[in-house]
């Protein structure tokens, strides 16, 4: 099993080496977190948890889109899909997210037309197949996702495809980390930084994160080393009290981002608040289509009035999301609430925590 | 929360949901004691002393998407498959039924090459279709094409395969590469397409199983991981025998393409179809020269010892991953795309 420029990334000798200097730094009791679903992944299915030293203590953020997603905009989005005629396209993590009274793979067996798409582009094209049937992109995501959403908007535009619509519940992460550290509820003493994220925004979003919080931030790819090599960065940071933000990953991040991604994204939506699972309103967290884009905007377009929103009970996602618990401290992990029968969000999606949990690790 | 009970795509995943439909809605109803086997294939005897050679039976339906996939068709997949099933079991695969549910519009050349393709695997099996049926439905009752297959086989007197029969300190031996059939058909699906330098592995094992029980009578378990992939037998192994399973991420084939893939979709290869390949658990002294039997063969060529069965944690499977760290591997939970064979 050999594979160029990623396997190098999981070299079994090369992470005992960065174990060992984790081990030499962790002088002191730390809690990181990694912001992004993506690492949180990663550090179950490659073990990296049993590797780390007892101080190094990580916790997982709510860098999740599907996760942060509120019942109030799940619920909307099984509203839009019930809509005669209508089709509802997402990515698949949604489709099985509980909203308050059902799921949108629930929906889909009782009639509503809701598909699944690899690529927002691909409901571009379904629009465009079936001229007739007006079709809702239900776009969910963070920095990495808005700009292929603009840039198929654009697109849409393009080709005069007049029956394309976007639902947009797009969160942007930087003043998420600056809530949780705003709240106090969690001590972190650092930060692995969202690699795709950063893809974007570049690094310097975070220096207020440093400067004015004082916590150091390390931008770190997604595999084994990438990892490691990002938590012993920060721990080295730690030690030295410096609080400063670094590029782990700097085959994918430049300091200035992507400009171009980030032109495309703020040419078609503007920063708005957003509420956010778990953290409630955050304002300017979201991003919201412009007012010239009106003619996409599904909700302009499908005024729809959900029932009124409801929690579900004894469901701890919220405290998940904000690092406050661990997956199995909630009642319901693993004996209610499974990937079968989700119950919260964290549990359905691939990047979920309590999907990660249950996935690679004890469920008990 | 009050909702109508459904079936869910999900049921048909191979995963939990599928096998809580089995157990709760089939087996109950049903209940006798060769179905209670829940094994790939039912193994009875035809003589009252229970004395004798014992036959296998088993059928499956074939609903993939598309019909044809680099590497394969429907056709081979409904010989294979149930052939395998078979094999699994120890038993030598003899006679197959066909059954065809054909979507009116059917273009009659499509159905003329997966009966061609059909023709061609059980010549290559060994074995013979003798008898089947047809029905045809109006257009959209069907997605073009269904196929059901059942088969018998004779397992002989003697062999006790089974996956309650793993033992501390035996060895897992994977005959090749995982991953290749889920990737295959995925990479050719609608509003999926993207290049993979990769065919599906659809292919009968009943020739290496029986190299495999020439070369040691020791082989205990046989299972081919199909639908919840490599992950999904290795656990149902381990829950059957009440053992562990520690298996070493490093010492298992997968090709370039099918890693890549997989990366790309956010896939674990683990839990990846496979319709050309077996998991064996073989008693360690005879391991190697099972392992080499295999490895003389055309479909075992990549065979490799991946792990072995230890006592603790029981009914768990662990894997050490390439930079040493250690994880669970759990059964399939959720599940993959539909309509995958």
């Amino acid at each position: 099993m050999t594979m160029r420029y990623v396997q190098e990334f999981r070299d079994g000798a090369a992470a005992q080496g960065l174990v060992a200097r984790i081990e030499a730094a962790a002088s002191r009791p730390v809690n990181l977190m990694e912001v992004c679903g993506t690492h949180t992944v990663s550090v179950f299915r490659h073990g990296i948890r049993g590797l780390l030293p007892p101080p190094v203590n990580l916790l997982s953020g709510p860098g999740c889109p599907v996760c942060v997603t509120t019942n109030a905009d799940i619920d909307k989005a099984i509203a839009l899909a019930q809509q005669e005629g209508v089709t509802l396209a997402t990515f698949g993590d949604m489709m099985k997210v509980p909203g308050s009274y059902q799921s949108l793979q629930q929906a889909k067996a009782d009639g509503a037309d809701v598909r699944v798409v690899y690529s927002p582009r691909d409901s571009v094209r379904l629009a465009r197949d079936n001229p007739h049937r007006p079709v809702i992109f239900f776009a969910v995501g963070f920095e990495t996702t808005a700009p292929t959403i603009a840039a198929s908007l654009l697109e849409a535009q393009r080709l005069g495809v007049t029956n394309f619509y976007v639902f947009a519940v797009h969160k942007l992460i930087p003043p998420a980390m600056i809530a949780l550290l705003e709240s106090g509820e969690v001590r972190i003493d650092g930060f692995i930084c969202p690699g795709h994220v950063s893809v974007i925004i570049g690094s310097r979003p975070y220096e207020p994160i440093a400067k004015r919080y004082g916590v150091p931030c390390v931008i770190s790819g997604f595999e084994p080393l990438d990892v490691l090599q990002g938590i012993e960065m920060l721990l080295r940071q730690t030690a030295e009290e410096l609080a400063e933000v670094e590029i782990q990953y700097s085959r994918g991040v430049r300091p200035e981002g992507n400009p171009l991604a980030r032109e495309l994204m703020y040419r078609v939506f503007e920063v708005s608040d957003a509420g956010w699972r778990g953290l409630g309103c955050i304002p300017g967290s979201g991003l919201k289509l412009r007012p010239e884009y009106r003619a996409f905007d599904a909700e302009q377009a499908f005024p729809v009035e959900p029932p009124p929103t409801k929690e579900h009970r004894g469901c701890l996602c919220g405290e998940v999301l904000r690092g406050v618990i661990t997956p199995p401290e909630c009642p319901l992990f693993a004996k209610a609430c499974t990937p079968e029968k989700p119950i919260g969000p964290c549990m359905v999606s691939s990047e979920g925590t309590c999907a990660g949990w249950y996935q690679y690790g004890p469920r008990s | 929360m009050a909702k109508a009970s459904k079936i869910l795509l999900a049921h048909g995943s191979g995963g939990r949901l599928s096998h809580d439909l089995v157990a709760k809605e089939f087996v109950p109803p049903w209940q006798n004691p060769i179905l209670d086997q829940l094994n790939d294939s039912a193994v009875f005897s035809l003589s009252a002393d229970g004395s004798g050679p014992r036959l296998a039976f088993t059928t499956d339906s074939y609903v993939v998407k598309p019909l044809f996939f680099k590497g394969g068709d429907i056709g081979r997949l409904a010989v294979c498959g149930t052939v395998n099933d078979l094999a699994m079991v120890g038993a030598k695969p003899l006679y197959l039924s066909a059954s065809f549910v054909i979507e009116e519009g059917l273009p009659l050349s499509t159905l003329r090459a997966v009966v061609r393709s059909m023709r061609e695997a059980a010549a290559e099996a060994g074995i013979q279709i003798v008898t089947g049926d047809t029905k045809v439905v109006e257009r959209g009752a069907a997605d073009g094409l269904f196929v059901n297959t059942a088969g018998v086989g004779l397992v002989p007197a003697g062999l006790e395969i089974g996956g309650d029969r793993a033992r501390v300190g035996d060895a897992v031996i994977l005959s090749g590469s995982i991953g290749d059939h889920g990737i295959a058909v995925l990479s050719q699906r609608e509003g999926l397409e993207f290049e993979a330098a990769v065919e599906s592995d659809v292919a009968p094992l009943n020739g290496l199983v029986a190299v495999m029980l020439a070369a040691s009578p020791n082989v205990r378990v046989l299972r081919d991981p199909t639908r919840g992939g490599l992950a999904t037998s290795l656990n149902e192994i381990a829950a059957q025998s009440n053992v562990g399973i520690a298996i070493e991420e490093t010492t298992i084939p997968l090709n370039d393409s099918v890693w890549a893939a997989c990366e790309m979709l956010g896939f674990d290869p683990l839990y990846v179809a496979n319709e050309g390949k077996l998991v064996a658990v073989v008693a360690p002294e005879d391991a190697e020269q099972v392992l080499a039997a295999m490895r003389a063969t055309r479909y075992g060529e990549q065979a490799a010892i991946i792990g072995e069965v230890v006592a603790e944690p029981a009914g768990k499977v662990l894997m050490r991953t390439a930079i040493g760290g250690t994880r669970i591997v759990h059964m399939l939970v959720g599940e993959m795309l539909p309509r995958i064979c």
